[in-house]
């Protein structure tokens, strides 16, 4: 048995260390594709302030992508220093997927970022405009595997339990890498990725603009960001419906968990604007509720109900005592007893394994496990409802706000040749957003989806390693202090370059250079 | 062409020695060149040639490392599990101090002052030695078996603790892996600079390739007389990835029972020392490209002397004997392997004849500057 303290520390380091890696990854994958965009405006028009821009937005990205790289080997070590039952049990079906965007990403990525930076020289023009779309096409992809190994724990499909090698083994690939949470998923990280990328960009084009330096090229940087931040909002808000009907199909406890939906109501269920979920008494006070939105949205139909958890609890109330069968039998196997009906006994059952296995959190004896301990596994068995509710509605509070700031700029910059100030300042302020709303996004998909690592099949306190409380302080200690030192110079470098601005290319025509760095 | 599962575990096993290769000879003289940092650099002029010789190389390191993991990952999902689980400190030492990298290199020259800039030297310099020397007692420990046992439902666990891992042997393979790449880095600098640094180099790489060779000598001395491990009972190549079905026994020599059945095998060895010697000969003679070269032949051979010694031993227990994973039972299933395999035999020339057509059309005149 696992104990309490070492869940919790495994926990926290896998937040942090994910959570930072997220800080860095979104803008990077944005800004390859902005510097592509900057590039062919060079490339078409000829005007030297794209290929600036280009360059100096390039900085920016090259920083962000060795954070990324470095934060990205910490997660490959820690798959197996901390999830080492679950890098056993998931290793078989990622394997495939993982090989084969290796392969891609690092021909096309890494092959090219080099040039991207040291090629300006040397190369032609288009020639060095392909490299840099191969440099964005290279980090989009970079973000497939991750998406399709997340997408097949929410929803693990095109694999099966092997009791003899005792882990998920691949069933179908093609099945594996086209599932369709994981597509889902995808799209919607790679268009939150732009959106990122792109309030960036306008954040900081605004904050030029409102010291008046540097005006022609931070007119320009903030209209691509502007209109390219705006399609890309609506990419996400469409994928992110998707995500949520594709969630309500598969997921029904995370989805009754966003909406805090405790009881199965008369379809079309009601959405939950605003109130206080309280888990303990399994009720949401002071709620105010749209009717009917919520079942238009989850169900896509007006007779589908939404699920609500009590009934889900039940289920999976009878799910365990099913699991407890099949864990029964696979130790027969696991023994040698290899009888027709104990093998074809386990195939029928081992689909409900999982919630036999959330047992182990409390005893060691799966098979008499006590009515007790039975229901506090049935408690477990849904997640966290009051960070996920305001996790969610965070995110989409930050992306409506966002997608009034990119209207509002689009509009702005396409009547007025000066912008007026308060619409620099909104730019400039809301730059956090889109941190705010992928971090809490992220929080919505992997809390969402406890107290599973693999949804219905491996609950997560089973795939950490058995480390001890003692290991696990001291390299969380590592993990905090190593961290704060790689954010601290990360930050230092980028401010460093904001500050310097376009200055830093050693044009001799931008501010600091010149008086005020106002091209004609 | 249909292989069975044992010619596609080969093939992996091969794989992994290939990408481990392969991040040795790119990562070793890169952090090799780190280490000799103090001792080659007086001046802050002299330093900064130093560390411009890999400011475009370690990012490839870098990602080495990561290629590493990815193959024992997908190929050897309960062999990356139990080794990583189970030298949990060693490899956080080395993740941490592959963290401190890029402070070094890239963060360097943003900074203006000269005493932040040698704090960072001395950040590089044992930021490399701990790395270089962990990696080494990770590798150590594979030869004396980790302290770790197998569950009959697969869990994982370890019974050992961070200063069993530091055992003598451990600690001598580490040691040559630091010999090892401060050999390379000092060749590798011979390469590339001329005057006060080139002498320095030289002098140093004289002596560490002797060391090299020394430390490998009594390496292989321990290695034949210390505990090896054998599988007992019947071993099925193709048969299902569950280590428990296996029984291992564990006697003094038993790690040159392979010399013994392919006696060719020793040849290995045997050529590590010709080429150390010759290594010594070009870099006296000022041949350093030579001298490289033949350092890089001495790795090689080093690691593959170490893989035919382990086989077919990916992580032998010293605590739970049957517990032990080898080749033969702790491989991915057929279907994934094959998949992997094929993929890469499609992917992989595709991709490389399309990176060598970008090269060779529009990077010519790059190349040529570089």
């Amino acid at each position: 048995m696992i104990s309490d303290v070492v869940v919790e520390l495994s926990q926290w380091q896998y937040l942090i260390s994910v959570s930072v890696h997220f800080l860095f990854v979104p803008l990077t994958i944005g800004l390859s594709l902005i510097l592509a965009i900057m590039e062919s405006a060079y490339v078409l028009t000829g005007r030297d302030v794209y290929r600036d821009m280009t360059q100096f937005w390039g900085k920016i990205f090259g920083i962000n992508f060795v954070m990324g790289i470095t934060t990205g080997l910490t997660i490959a070590f820690q798959l197996g220093m901390n999830g080492a039952f679950f890098s056993h049990y998931v290793g078989d079906v990622f394997a495939a997927p993982l090989v084969f965007s290796g392969i891609i990403v690092f021909f096309m990525e890494l092959t090219f970022v080099g040039l991207f930076f040291f090629g300006w020289k040397t190369l032609a023009k288009g020639q060095h405009l392909i490299i840099t779309w191969l440099v964005a096409l290279g980090s989009n992809f970079s973000l497939l595997w991750f998406l399709v190994a997340n997408g097949w724990m929410q929803h693990p499909v095109g694999a099966e339990f092997n009791y003899e090698t005792m882990r998920m083994e691949l069933g179908s690939f093609t099945e594996v890498i086209f599932n369709f949470v994981a597509q889902v998923k995808f799209i919607h990280t790679l268009a939150a990725g732009y959106t990122t990328a792109s309030s960036f960009v306008l954040a900081i084009s605004s904050y030029y603009l409102l010291k008046g330096r540097d005006t022609a090229f931070s007119r320009r940087s903030y209209t691509i960001a502007a209109g390219f931040g705006l399609a890309s909002m609506f990419v996400v808000i469409i994928l992110g419906n998707e995500s949520s009907y594709s969630v309500g199909q598969v997921q029904e406890a995370k989805f009754a968990a966003i909406e805090a939906e405790w009881l199965t109501e008369q379809p079309p269920a009601a959405f939950t604007v605003f109130g206080y979920p309280d888990q303990q008494e399994m009720v949401t006070h002071d709620e105010i509720q749209i009717p009917a939105l919520l079942g238009l949205v989850g169900t896509h139909s007006f007779d589908t109900p939404v699920i609500g958890l009590t009934e889900i609890m039940e289920i999976n109330h009878k799910r365990i005592f099913r699991g407890i069968k099949a864990y029964n039998l696979l130790q027969q196997l696991r023994e040698g007893n290899k009888d027709e009906s104990v093998i074809n006994g386990f195939e029928e059952v081992k689909i409900d394994l999982g919630y036999g296995l959330l047992l182990k959190r409390y005893t060691d004896k799966v098979t008499d496990a006590t009515s007790q301990q039975i229901a506090l596994a049935t408690k477990d068995s849904i997640p966290q409802v009051k960070v996920i509710f305001w996790a969610f509605r965070v995110m989409v509070m930050c992306g409506g706000i966002m997608l009034l700031v990119f209207i509002i700029a689009t509009v702005s910059s396409s009547f007025h040749q000066r912008q007026n100030n308060w619409i620099l300042r909104l730019c400039l302020y809301s730059l956090p957003l889109p941190w705010i709303a992928s971090e809490s996004g992220w929080v919505v998909s992997e809390l969402g989806r406890q107290p599973w690592i693999i949804a219905d099949v491996l609950p997560s306190f089973l795939g950490l390693s058995l480390l001890t409380e003692w290991d696990l302080t001291v390299s969380l200690l590592g993990y905090i202090i190593f961290y704060t030192i790689l954010l601290c110079i990360a930050l230092s470098l980028m401010m460093k370059a904001i500050k310097l601005g376009p200055s830093s290319l050693h044009r001799h025509r931008y501010h600091f250079e010149v008086d005020d760095g106002n091209l004609p | 062409m249909i292989f069975d599962y044992e010619i596609f575990r080969l093939i992996w096993w091969a794989i992994l020695g290939l990408v481990t290769i392969g991040f040795a000879i790119s990562c070793g003289f890169d952090l090799g060149v780190a280490m000799l940092l103090p001792y080659l650099g007086d001046n802050e002029n002299q330093r900064v040639i130093i560390i411009d010789i890999v400011s475009s190389t370690w990012i490839g390191s870098q990602v080495g490392l990561v290629l590493v993991v990815g193959v024992l990952f997908s190929a050897w999902p309960l062999a990356f599990s139990v080794t990583f689980s189970s030298l949990y400190f060693v490899l956080l030492l080395v993740l941490f101090a592959f963290l401190l990298r890029p402070l070094g290199i890239v963060y360097r020259r943003e900074l203006s002052t000269l005493k932040w800039r040698q704090i960072l030297d001395k950040v590089t310099f044992v930021g490399a030695m701990v790395a270089t020397l962990f990696l080494g007692i990770a590798l150590g420990n594979l030869f004396v078996g980790i302290p770790f046992h197998l569950e009959n439902d697969m869990q994982i666990i370890y019974l050992g603790n961070i200063w069993g891992l530091l055992n003598p042997f451990g600690l001598l393979i580490g040691l040559l892996s630091v010999s090892l790449f401060i050999m390379q880095g000092a060749i590798f600098v011979q390469m590339k600079t001329e005057g006060i640094i080139n002498k320095r180099a030289k002098k140093l790489a004289l002596r560490f390739t002797i060391l090299t060779l020394v430390i490998f000598a009594l390496a292989g001395f321990l290695v034949s007389f210390m505990d090896g491990y054998h599988i007992n009972s019947k071993v099925f190549t193709s048969g299902v990835s569950n280590p428990l079905l296996k029984t291992v026994r564990r006697e003094p020599g038993l790690w040159l029972d392979n010399y013994g059945h392919f006696s060719k095998l020793w040849l290995i060895p045997f050529s590590t020392f010709i080429c150390g010697y010759i290594v010594l000969i070009l870099s006296r003679i000022n041949r350093p490209v030579g001298a490289f070269i033949f350092s890089l032949i001495v790795t090689v051979t080093m690691l593959i002397t170490a893989g035919c010694t382990l086989f077919p031993f990916l992580g032998p227990s010293n605590i739970s004997l049957n517990s032990s994973l080898t080749v033969w039972d702790s491989s991915s299933s057929y279907k994934t392997l094959s998949i992997m395999f094929w993929m890469m035999v499609v992917l992989l020339p595709l991709i490389l004849l399309y990176a060598r057509w970008v090269y060779k059309v529009l990077c010519k005149r790059t190349l040529v500057e570089c």
